[in-house]
Order: structure tokens, then C-alpha cells, then sequence
């Protein structure tokens, strides 16, 4: 058998890129297919598969509290920590960019909190706020404020997370870093002319000519928020009184403690399209307040 | 990539002249800096601090910072307390004896037979610094540890090993060749990227407990045997910047398909290709959720659900969870001071990956 060279080529592509494709298919397209089946049943893993049509749509929406709770906790926990995680990202981006002495080092010192995670981190929080002897309080008790119950108070549980998301803040300042030292100083010098301060320049140069990265970074936070899910696991198992039930904890919850796997299928898939509506609304507000210099620019720096 | 190697670059000293510090500014920023670094590193400390100190020293408030120990002093075969005890306006360091309720009887040290008398609040225990390193034997030796890093070995380094030749692969086919319906798999593939995994996760489990492999490592290792989207995005765009020329130069010297991936394409991609692999070994070392659910056995869990089931067993024991926390923490720190380029290009190159 003889090819051209033509088809050769494309049989080398196709071989190529099969493991993706297979995976995709394993991996992607039949699990989602069979999780909207599954949504519209009840199913444990054990006994057999009993369609029950949208019921667990309708249960969700309209009888569920835990589910409206879940995605009030997301969304106050990503109101809390997006924000200010994005205000101490950039105002040590900001600071960094001053030209200090010893860059590499302050830049290693405030990124290495966000190389660990997981249930080590979990563990060490834990114990940073416990109210008793915790070092929070204490460090609280040095200015004279008498710390909260932390993790054990209802009112500031999903704080006290959104505080320790802070410690992973070094993450975006990279980012935004980057972003600062790719800002043509032209502008700069142009603006110095026109008797721009300080103020201004950050303002109107700095702020526009990186605000697809802070976008961005916006976006992909509030999709992680989604996500959520070791720190809540293990510091809070989502209480106390499901202060801390975060989308991704509940759905676990039903599928893995209490083998609802149809009514957390159901889950996945109001949650995907929460996101999904979420990223789309997003990218739309964001032309309004994101300057993009020219299109191939947009995005990652 | 480009734009943070200017980190140290002449880039970033054009940038630098135009925020140019005067010195009271140049101040403030350094004390902002410091105050925020001292913020950054607390918690670290804490855990160092707290990790070497007798579990009895964990619940103090205010914290004591250098763990210390009570000073002993053996006499005759028995061992007694020093103690700094107010005699008459002056401190002398006496071994406590006997107590009856407030009343302590204090001797010499070298003498045991003069004794005194003395309130025991006039008196207080002579401590010396000394870390307990034998928290971390005995939280190494609590649960089967050396077990778990077996096992988050076999898990971290076979699915690296697996994400590598497959993302390797497929990226490789997504860069250099063309054929029908190509360009509209890799949309697809990007699109992917978007998918939460939640959606897939409950049909992915099922799959997974009816072929019989809950409560084994396999899960956590044969799904990257089928190259990630975000991954292959990353190489492909790599293995883009490399000039074609440098294959048609391979071709004329007779390398054929592979021998072109392997002895042009893999050399030349080696930074992509490390950078790929660190944030691999960050996310599966970390990963909690995929050994949450799969497995059961404590004989098969990785060291991050090992250590969840330590937290949760022994929840007031601090010193020996910080231990085995800064243990586990450890090979992270280790590799991002190793590789903090790698590090700081990559997540400006990724974005949140990791």
C-alpha cells in the first residue's frame, strides 16, 4: 500500500493526537452524557437505575435550602476573597515594581505560601485560629482586640477562609508582576510630560494596560471558588451550621456520604451551567472596563 | 514567558527609572514590604515553632515560641527539679524535693541532706531551650507512614510519566501536522478546558467502582495517560516558537516522524516540558479529592488523606500534626527553592493551573 504524502501526514496526525481523543471520549463525552441521563434518576451505585424525569431539578430549585445555602456560601466567599486576594495581590505587585532592593527575594518570600496547599495548610490553619491558643488571637491580643471564635463562630467561619485564602495571595502578585513590567514605560514618560502624579499615572496607565490580567484572574478565581473544596472538608466539614457548605462540598456530600449519585448529577450540571452563565456574563461586562491594545495582546501578558 | 526573564532584565530597569524612589518613599515601601513578608511567614514559623515543642507547651496562651524543657538534675538515681528559688533578696537554684500543697522543701544540689523550706510561689522551674525532634519520629511512626509515600509516589510519578508521553504526543500532532478536521479538534480540545469536572465526575466513579478499581491507584494514574487539555495547550504553544527550519534539517539528515519529536522538538522544549512536569508534581502531590474518593484502605492512602485521618484521629495533638504537616509540606518548599524559575515563568505562562 502506498500513501501520499498528504495522507501520511494526516495518518501521523490522527495517531498523534489519539490518546486525546480516545481520552476525551473515555473520559469526557460519555461521562457527560451519562451524568445528564443519570440527573433525571435516582441512583446509588447499588441498586438498579429509576428514572424519575426532572424531579431533581425541580427538588433542587424550589424544595432544597442546602442548595440555595451552597451557592450563597460560593458567592460570599468569592465576594470576600476575590477582591481583597486581588487587592493585596497587586499592591505587592505594585510595590515590587518600585524598583526595591533585593527583588527575588521579597518576590520568593510572598509566593511561597502559595506553592503549599492542601491538607497540610488545612491543618496549620486550623490550629492558627483556634480561638484559645491560637496565634490569630494572639497576634490580636498584642493590639488589644479580643478575637472572634474563627472557624467555630457561624458569622465568621466563611471569613476566617477568605482571611486564609490571603496566604495564597503571592499566586496572582506574579501575575500581576509581570503584567507591571510589560506596561511600556513610553507611557510613562508621555504621561510625566502631560504633569500626570503618581496617582494618575497608576490610574489611567497603569490600572487599563493591565486590566486583562486582573480580569482574567477574576474570572478563573470565581470558577475555582466552584471548586472549593479541601479547606472546607477538612477545617469546617462545612459548619458550623452550614456557614461553610460550599457548592462543591454539598455536591460531594450527596454523591459520596449520602450516595445520591442522580441528585448530584443533577448538581454538577446546575452547576455547570452556573459557571458557564457566570464566564459568559463576565466576558461580555468585561468590555466595558478592560483595554485590550490590540487583539493579539489580550490575556496572559 | 518572555516578559518575566526581563524580571532581571534591561527591561525592568527602563521600567524602574520611571519609578524612580526618593528615599522617604523608597522607606515606605521597604517597611510595607516587611510588614506584609513578617505577615507571610508567621504561620510558618508557627508550625516550625510549634512542630519541636512537648505537647503540654501547644495550648499556651500567650505562645511560648522557643520550646522548652523543664531542667532535671539526677541525684542518687533519682531525678529532681531545678528550680530558681527568691531566698532573702537573692535567686538560688535548688532541686524541689517534696511539696506538701503550697509548701515545697528545696536542697542543694550537691548536698541533698540541707534542705529548705519555701512557698512554692516564691520559687520557679529553670527551663532550658530543647526542640523535641522526636515529634516528628513519633509522627512518622504514629500511622504507616513510609507506606503513604509509596503509594503518593507510585501515584505522582506514574501519572507524570503518563501526562508527559501523552501530552508530549499529542501536542506534537496539534503543532507540526496538518490534516482534515484537525484545527477543529484542537477548538474542542480547548473548549474542554472550560468543563468543570464535577460534570463528569459522578459517571466517571461509577465506572470506576464497576471494573473493580475503587480502593487501588489506578484511578488517580490511568486517567493522565490521556493528555489534558490545559497541558497539550501549553507544549503546543511551545513546540509553535520552535523554527520549522530546524526539522527540515532533521528530515534531510534521515530522522523520521519520531526522530524529529525526540531529537529536535523534546530537546529544544525542555523548559516547557519541566514546567509541565513541577506543576504536575504540585497538583497530584496536593490533589485531596481524587484519593477521597477513591480510596478506603488506609494501607492505600497518599500522604495528603493520611494526613487528614491523623487530623481528624488526633485533633488536639498540634505538636505531632504540625510535624507531620511540615513534612508534608516539605518537598514542595524544596522544589519551589529549586525551581523558582520554573515556578515564577510558569504560572505567568498558565495562569491559575496548580
Amino acid at each position: 500500500m502506498k500513501l501520499s504524502p498528504k495522507s501520511r501526514e494526516a495518518y501521523w496526525a490522527y495517531a498523534l493526537v489519539s490518546p486525546w481523543v480516545i481520552g476525551f471520549l473515555i473520559w469526557t463525552v460519555g461521562p457527560m452524557l451519562a451524568s445528564l441521563f443519570l440527573s433525571f434518576t435516582q441512583y446509588n451505585v447499588v441498586s438498579p437505575i429509576s428514572w424519575v424525569g426532572p424531579t431533581n431539578y425541580t427538588t433542587i430549585l424550589t424544595g432544597d435550602a442546602l442548595f440555595w445555602q451552597s451557592v450563597k456560601v460560593t458567592f460570599t466567599f468569592a465576594a470576600l476573597a476575590l477582591p481583597s486576594g486581588l487587592a493585596v495581590g497587586l499592591a505587592v505587585a505594585l510595590l515590587l515594581n518600585l524598583n526595591v532592593p533585593g527583588l527575588s527575594v521579597w518576590r520568593a518570600i510572598y509566593y511561597l505560601p502559595s506553592v503549599i496547599s492542601g491538607v497540610a495548610v488545612a491543618v496549620l490553619w486550623q490550629y492558627v485560629f483556634n480561638p484559645r491558643f491560637g496565634v490569630l488571637n494572639w497576634a490580636l491580643s498584642l493590639v488589644g482586640i479580643k478575637g472572634p471564635g474563627w472557624l467555630s463562630d457561624p458569622k465568621w467561619a466563611l471569613p476566617s477562609l477568605a482571611i486564609m485564602s490571603l496566604w495564597a495571595a503571592g499566586g496572582g502578585m506574579i501575575l500581576y508582576l509581570a503584567a507591571l513590567q510589560g506596561v511600556p514605560t513610553a507611557l510613562y514618560d508621555a504621561a510625566k510630560v502631560d504633569g500626570a502624579n503618581a496617582w494618575r499615572r497608576l490610574r489611567h496607565i497603569t490600572l487599563p494596560m493591565i486590566s486583562p490580567v486582573i480580569f482574567f484572574n477574576l474570572v478563573m478565581g470565581t470558577i475555582a471558588t466552584f471548586q472549593y473544596f479541601t479547606n472546607a472538608y477538612v477545617m469546617t466539614q462545612g459548619g458550623p451550621v452550614n456557614a461553610t457548605l460550599f457548592y462543591n462540598l454539598y455536591l460531594y456530600n450527596s454523591a459520596f456520604r449520602y450516595f445520591r449519585m442522580g441528585y448530584a448529577s443533577a448538581l454538577a450540571w446546575i452547576l455547570f451551567l452556573i459557571i458557564l452563565a457566570f464566564t459568559l456574563l463576565i466576558f461580555r461586562g468585561s468590555t466595558a472596563w478592560v483595554y485590550y491594545e490590540g487583539q493579539l495582546r489580550g490575556g496572559k501578558g | 514567558m518572555a516578559i518575566t526573564e526581563k524580571a532581571t532584565g534591561p527591561a525592568r530597569r527602563k521600567t524602574a527609572s520611571v519609578n524612580r524612589l526618593s528615599g522617604a518613599g523608597r522607606a515606605l515601601a521597604l517597611t510595607a514590604l516587611s510588614l506584609g513578608a513578617v505577615a507571610m511567614l508567621f504561620p510558618l514559623v508557627w508550625m516550625i515553632s510549634s512542630s519541636l515543642k512537648p505537647l503540654a507547651q501547644i495550648a499556651l496562651f500567650p505562645p511560648q515560641w522557643i520550646p522548652t524543657e523543664q531542667v532535671k538534675v539526677g541525684v542518687g538515681g533519682e531525678d529532681y527539679q531545678l528550680y530558681d528559688v527568691q531566698l532573702d533578696g537573692e535567686t538560688r537554684q535548688l532541686l524541689l524535693v517534696n511539696k506538701v500543697q503550697r509548701v515545697g522543701t528545696f536542697a542543694e544540689p550537691d548536698d541533698l541532706s540541707r534542705t529548705i523550706e519555701v512557698d512554692i510561689r516564691q520559687a520557679q522551674p529553670v527551663e532550658r531551650v530543647r526542640f523535641r525532634w522526636e515529634n516528628y519520629v513519633e509522627a512518622m511512626t504514629a500511622v504507616p507512614f513510609g507506606l503513604y509515600v509509596r503509594n503518593t509516589a507510585v501515584v505522582v510519578f506514574g501519572s507524570m510519566a503518563g501526562m508527559l508521553v501523552s501530552t508530549t504526543l499529542v501536542a506534537y500532532g496539534f503543532s507540526r501536522f496538518r490534516a482534515p478536521g484537525l484545527s477543529a479538534l484542537f477548538l474542542l480540545l480547548l473548549s474542554t478546558t472550560m468543563l468543570p469536572s464535577q460534570v463528569t465526575l459522578i459517571p466517571t466513579y461509577v465506572i470506576f467502582s464497576k471494573i473493580g478499581w475503587i480502593d487501588t491507584l489506578k484511578p488517580l494514574i490511568i486517567p493522565s495517560f490521556f493528555a489534558g487539555a490545559y497541558d497539550v495547550f501549553l507544549l503546543r504553544q511551545y513546540f509553535l516558537t520552535i523554527p520549522l527550519e530546524l526539522d527540515d534539517a532533521a528530515k534531510i539528515d534521515g530522522c523520521g516522524v519520531m526522530g524529529i519529536l525526540f531529537r529536535i522538538l523534546v530537546p529544544l522544549a525542555k523548559p516547557a516540558i519541566a514546567t509541565l512536569a513541577v506543576f504536575h508534581f504540585m497538583w497530584a502531590y496536593n490533589d485531596f479529592f481524587t484519593p477521597l474518593i477513591y480510596l478506603h484502605h488506609q494501607r492505600n492512602f497518599t500522604i495528603a488523606l493520611g494526613l487528614q485521618s491523623f487530623n481528624a484521629f488526633r485533633a488536639r495533638n498540634y505538636d505531632l500534626l504540625m510535624a507531620a504537616s511540615l513534612v508534608t509540606v516539605l518537598p514542595c518548599i524544596l522544589l519551589f527553592f529549586f525551581a523558582q524559575r520554573i515556578f515564577i515563568q510558569g504560572i505567568v505562562v498558565s495562569g491559575v493551573k496548580g
